[in-house]
């Protein structure tokens, strides 16, 4: 702290760096991974909680036929939002929050390769949120769906009201979605370069590229897969803000634009974003499946390769969302073929998952359960992705509930199931406690049954000529009796959804019984404490085989019977199961250390170990990020000027912040 | 706590599952005016006959897939005293082979039916009826292009011969301006969002698949229809506040009698109204009603026409049976007051502006227009 | 805005910790750039694409014909020689010699700035002879696209007067902070790559 204060050509930092890595404060300006996965993961519930809300009240009012509960302006606020919420603010933070807390420790690494650049992240993210919410005490939420079709995004749902802005620059509410998303992908886009470059350089000694857990694959394909589909979408998106703030021509039909080429730009990224959702999800599949068989991942090779196929083909099937565009056929003839042969990879996955169960001793706790469960429901979704690679029959299909159900056995089948697996599977590692398996089993098959209530009937219904995003339907459809049977299905849900947060809200307050590898497990995340001190590893583990926390106990994970090691190598982490670690030491017992501020290495044999200082500039450079967009909606100059000096003001605090060896 | 047993009850769910997935394929309910899995024409038709492939294989591979890992979670349940670890294997090439290949070779198949009929429905059919379709928001309007019925312009219903390829070029146009203003001739004075239309998606189910309509573009589409009736449709690509009401009918008539009504429709509007109708008929000028609608041979104090065509053309509006987007029965003269009455309040985002009539004049006008037969 | 935090990031890292051991050999620093710039690509490829249709919709207004091919390609100069001296002060600071490091990083600033000012200037003509942001889809395509080139230049320039702001408080130090200048160069080295191409593409190609 001293040392600020000496060295006054470092005068640009506004704030001292913070040292507490406990206490509230700490959580605005932790650098820790596992602290900001953990930050990701609440916000993303929160956000869970909000989505889900807007699901229940579309649900409750399409009950029956010409629901008056909401208005049809309401209605389509609440679709787009709830599309809006679910995917950027929920399963993407949520895959996010997974990669965070486990890439590092599944490489055998101490943090991400740019700590502040990944808290940086987080409150972009959660400024996003914000930002976009603010729609609903500023004129009224977004209201022309998640994919912003243009020109409706640019006029707004109703050509002789509802705008955004002040008086003599109104603009459509759709402004809030063009300039969140923007907001939201910088956040992505830094952790894509953040786990990329992490992923290649801070493997540790011996984990070679196929070694890597299954997870961190996927995350590597992921952070590819945003890396190149966002700058489409920043793109598109940056052009219609130019439309829409300030009279570019970019898709208005009456000025020469095109609406289509929007079109192209918004599915070129929406459909990789499809994977980057579904991605995160497949790998802790691959974790929690081969734990719980008590065998290595079947095919390891060909899963990741898959993943990686994935990835590639993503690229070449985006006009199937288009197919009703009317892009001829031959352009329609490619993308059909592409729809159907993506099929193959993400088979090659469920056959290797059904592989590993085979011939293994199968547990069944609950995150095995929510694992077996993805296998389940995203086969049904993968399916009726097929039958949309039919493309004649897809000019049936498209823009009704039958995709509708498609992609909520997708997303809510696969990534969410996926997500609370692993929500299960480490939350022993994460806190040290378990949660409760009863109640937890009780989740699963009220998540089940109800999702299957939910979302079966909508492929029936969509099939009979209900199309999506109405805000109300006649009598004498026969839509009825499926629409009543979809929102029972919600409602349960939310009961499902009432007893994962009581089982979380109580298990947090349970005993530290977990130890370090309670299921038994396979990768490296198991071999040190539960939950992991802020260094992660005493030691940074010497990697030899692929699952080498398995190897480390039973030795040989070659073809043949292996042996219970009697004293494995996962003895060799100080900190005991249940102990407390270095980072719940409360900040006033951890005396400051002048040489290095953050004792941990208490115990002989090690040295001391750095690990990044906190610090207030991620915050505060996401703070500014808002502050513009409202200017640009309000039309005014100084909120827009006083953004970016928040922005620059925090990057020059950023580069001339003291790192930790100048401070002592 | 951490070992737990498959649920023989998980069993049950699982195959009443399958059960309800296979009942999907009996799902196909032609009595329901939108089902898209029972065609009425040779469009639809041919788009139905690619389920019929595609389904039962899906159906197939979901058991498999479902009944596998039912079989896989029974026979490979850890068993409470057995510690042993089993058998650490790795994967088998010959698998992995086997499942790349197989489902290749099953989508090989479903791929040559698909890519036969996307060429075969982009074929033009020869002998077709010409109708130019303008999707706005949130009604559809219908002019008949061909050398039949030239000039006929009817809203919110389609009707076509049975038997006989209907061509439909398609246009998306902004509700605000009459349909003979090309965008970007416009002067600046006009607020420019108003010159766009939006992204439409004309739909009849039981005809055909659907056909996004795009301002900026002409879009083209083929429906047909075997047998006379009426066939229900909707937009189906979201376009705004009153996406959901804007629905729309085809109704196909038996040739000879589709003659008989085209040659109707090209008449002029009945011009011998008398009493309450009469006094209708100066309302439409006086009350502002000939700003935005069209009234072929419809002949003002000045001597001028009612050719605006922003709102639906009413020439012959008593001889449709719905109207303002297939949402009101046309011959309910209650409906058709409350909509003149106020717009925005039965049909939200209703683009026709709340005139603020009296209720004598609103009798008036319904007297009117229900004698424009 | 998504590169000014992770140039930073780059930035400061490298010049608190230094070089650490990496499991490719390539510094976090280094990567992290590279994949900023891979990502980069497809901004632009994005942005260039979008131009390429709207080619010939200038609905009315100026096209193509309005560009003055000989003054651009001066500035067009300009910037390539910023590269240049960008080498030059990549190999001053191995060196060691701070006095020429200095000299080139604020020549390259001031190359990078009269670029950036001859393309303001082109702007005013352009809309002085009628062609606005809002003139037509060409309009729009060409002024976002290039102006959004013209805001990587600046934080290019912002970086290196910070570069040589801090070289003279003693921050940035001879030999110690090579990687860190050497990743700025390549931030710049790119940027200037990527007027090449639209130099050609949106200038060359459609005038010719």
């Amino acid at each position: 702290m001293t040392a600020i204060a000496e060295k006054p050509s470092t005068g640009g930092s506004l704030f001292r760096r913070p040292r507490a890595t406990t206490g509230p404060a700490s959580w605005f300006t932790t650098v820790d991974h596992k602290k900001i996965g953990i930050l990701y993961f609440f916000t993303a519930m929160f956000f869970f909680l909000v989505g889900g809300l807007e699901a229940l009240l579309i649900r409750i009012h399409l009950a029956g036929p010409n629901s008056s509960v909401l208005t049809y302006d309401q209605y389509n606020q609440l679709f787009t939002m709830h599309g809006l919420t679910m995917i950027f603010f929920v399963v993407m933070p949520l895959g996010s929050a997974f990669m965070n807390y486990l890439l590092p420790l599944q490489i055998g690494a101490r943090d991400v390769a740019f700590p502040r650049l990944n808290g940086f992240s987080y409150w972009v993210f959660l400024a996003a949120g914000i930002f976009t919410y603010s729609s609903l005490f500023l004129g009224g939420m977004p209201d022309g769906g998640w994919f912003g079709y243009a020109p409706l995004s640019l006029l707004g749902g109703d050509p002789i009201g509802q705008t955004v802005g002040t008086a003599g620059a109104e603009m459509s509410r759709m402004i809030f979605y063009s300039i969140g998303l923007q907001i939201a992908g910088i956040a992505s886009l830094a952790s894509a370069i953040n786990f990329i470059v992490t992923t290649f350089n801070m493997r540790a000694p011996g984990m070679t590229l196929l070694r890597m857990p299954v997870f961190t694959w996927m995350t590597l394909v992921v952070a590819f897969l945003l890396l190149f589909a966002l700058p489409i979408i920043g793109v598109a998106l940056w052009q219609l803000m130019f439309d829409g703030a300030f009279g570019a021509n970019f898709f208005r039909p009456s000025a020469g634009g095109d609406p289509i080429l929007w079109q192209h730009m918004f599915w070129l990224f929406g459909h990789p974003e499809v994977y980057i959702l579904i991605l995160p999800a497949f790998g802790i599949v691959s974790e929690v499946l081969p734990t719980f068989s008590r065998k290595p991942l079947f095919g390891y090779t060909a899963v990741v390769f898959s993943g990686i196929a994935i990835g590639f083909m993503g690229w070449g099937v985006w006009a199937h969302h288009m197919f009703a565009v009317g892009l001829g056929p031959v352009a329609n003839a490619a993308f059909g073929l592409t729809t159907m042969f993506i099929a193959v990879p993400t088979g090659i996955k469920i056959f290797n998952w059904m592989g590993t169960m085979w011939g293994g001793k199968l547990r069944f706790p609950t995150p095995m359960l929510f694992a077996i469960g993805l296998v389940s429901l995203f086969t049904i979704g993968g399916l009726s992705g097929v039958t949309h690679g039919v493309v004649p029959h897809d000019y049936q299909q498209t823009d009704t509930y039958y995709v509708v159900a498609h992609f909520h056995y997708v997303l809510f089948g696969g990534a969410l199931m996926g997500f609370f697996s692993g929500a299960y599977y480490w939350f022993p590692k994460v806190t040290g406690k378990f949660m409760n398996d009863k109640l937890g089993k009780l989740h699963f098959w009220i998540f089940f049954v109800g999702m299957n209530l939910t979302f079966g009937p909508m492929h029936i219904v969509g099939l009979n000529g209900m199309p999506r995003r109405t805000a109300t339907y006649p009598e004498g459809m026969g839509w009825e009796l499926m629409n009543r049977i979809e929102t029972a299905g919600a409602l349960l849900l939310a009961v499902g959804v009432l007893v994962y947060l009581y089982n979380l809200a109580t298990s947090l307050r349970g005993p530290k019984t977990a130890g370090a590898d309670p299921w038994d497990a396979r990768t490296l995340e198991w071999l040190t404490s539960s939950p992991p001190p802020a260094h992660n590893f005493d030691e940074i583990p010497i990697v030899q085989e692929r699952d080498e926390a398995w190897f480390r106990k039973y030795g040989s994970t070659h073809e043949g019977e292996p042996e219970k090691v009697p004293a494995g190598a996962s003895q060799d982490h100080r900190h005991e199961p249940g102990q407390d670690h270095a980072a719940d030491v409360p900040a006033e017992a951890a005396e400051p250390d002048p040489a290095h501020h953050e004792p941990v290495g208490e115990s002989g044999g090690h040295a001391a170990i750095h690990m990044p200082d906190p610090s207030w500039y991620p915050l505060i450079v996401a703070a500014g990020m808002p502050i513009g967009g409202w200017g640009v909606i309000f039309d005014s100059t100084i909120l827009i000027a006083l953004g970016g000096l928040v922005i620059f003001g925090g990057i020059a605090g950023w580069v001339l912040e003291p790192s930790a060896e100048e401070t002592h | 706590m951490r070992a737990g047993r498959p649920r023989r009850s998980g069993l049950i769910g699982w195959a009443l599952l399958a059960v309800a997935m296979l009942l999907l394929a009996g799902c196909a309910n032609a009595d329901l005016p939108q089902d898209a899995l029972s065609p009425e024409g040779p469009v639809a038709r041919q788009q139905d006959q690619l389920w019929d492939i595609v389904y039962p294989i899906a159906i197939g591979v979901f058991v498999f897939v479902q009944l596998g890992l039912l079989v896989v979670m029974w026979r490979f349940r850890s068993r409470g005293d057995d510690t042993a670890i089993p058998h650490q294997l790795h994967g088998n090439t010959k698998l992995e082979l086997l499942w790349t290949i197989i489902p290749a070779l099953i989508l090989a198949i479903i791929a040559v039916p698909t890519t036969r009929t996307i060429f075969a429905l982009a074929d033009e059919p020869d002998d077709a009826l010409q109708v130019r379709v303008i999707g706005k928001q949130f009604w559809w309007e219908f002019e008949y292009t061909g050398e039949e019925g030239q000039g006929v312009v009817t809203a919110n219903e389609l009707h076509i011969p049975t038997g006989r390829p209907v061509f439909l070029s398609m246009e998306a146009l902004s509700p605000q301006i009459p349909d003979s203003v090309v965008p970007g001739e416009e002067s600046d004075e006009r607020n420019p969002q108003s010159l766009d239309g939006v992204i439409h998606s004309f739909w009849v189910p039981k005809l055909a698949g659907k056909q996004d309509v795009v301002p900026g573009h002409v879009r083209t589409m083929y429906i047909e229809a075997d047998n006379p009736g009426r066939y229900e449709g909707q937009c189906a690509e979201f376009c705004g506040i009153g996406h959901a009401v804007m629905r729309f009918e085809v109704v196909a008539h038996d040739p000879g009698d589709f003659e008989e009504w085209l040659t109707a429709q090209a008449e002029p509007a009945f011009d011998g109204q008398s009493g309450l109708a009469a006094q209708g008929k100066e309302l439409f000028e006086t009350a502002g009603c000939i700003a935005c609608h069209a009234i072929n041979g419809y002949e003002t104090s000045g001597g001028g026409a009612a050719g605006v065509r922003v709102g639906p053309n009413l020439t012959h509006f008593a001889s449709r049976s719905i109207f303002a987007g297939g949402l009101f029965d046309n011959s309910d003269a209650e409906q058709l007051a409350a909509w003149l009455r106020d717009p925005q309040s039965v049909k939200q985002g209703a683009q026709m502006p709340n005139l603020g009539l009296s209720e004598e004049q609103i009798e008036a006008l319904v007297a009117y227009l229900q004698s424009l037969k | 805005m998504a590169d000014v935090t992770a140039a930073t990031e780059a930035h400061s890292d490298a010049g608190g910790t230094g070089e650490h051991h990496t499991s490719m050999g390539l510094s976090n620093n280094k990567m992290g750039m590279w994949a900023l710039i891979g990502s980069e690509c497809l901004f632009f490829g994005a942005l260039i694409s979008t131009y390429l249709m709207y080619l010939d919709r200038t609905n009315g207004g100026p096209g193509p014909e309005i560009f003055d091919i000989p003054f651009t390609s001066v500035s067009t100069f300009i910037l390539l020689m910023s590269s240049l001296s960008m080498v030059l002060a990549l190999a001053a600071i191995q060196e060691g010699d701070m006095r020429k490091f200095r000299t080139w990083t604020l020549g390259t600033a001031l190359l990078g700035s009269t670029f950036l000012a001859g393309q303001f200037y082109e702007f005013t003509v352009f809309v002085a002879e009628g062609m606005k942001l809002d003139t037509s889809p060409f309009s729009s395509a060409f002024f976002v696209l290039t102006s959004f080139h013209g805001f990587h230049v600046a934080f290019g320039i912002l970086m290196l007067v910070s570069l040589w702001a801090m070289s003279l408080s003693g921050r940035v130090k001879p030999v110690v902070h090579a990687p860190l200048v050497e990743n700025i160069g390549l931030y710049w080295h790119f940027v200037d790559i990527v007027w090449i191409v639209i130099f050609t593409v949106v200038y060359l190609i459609p005038a010719g």
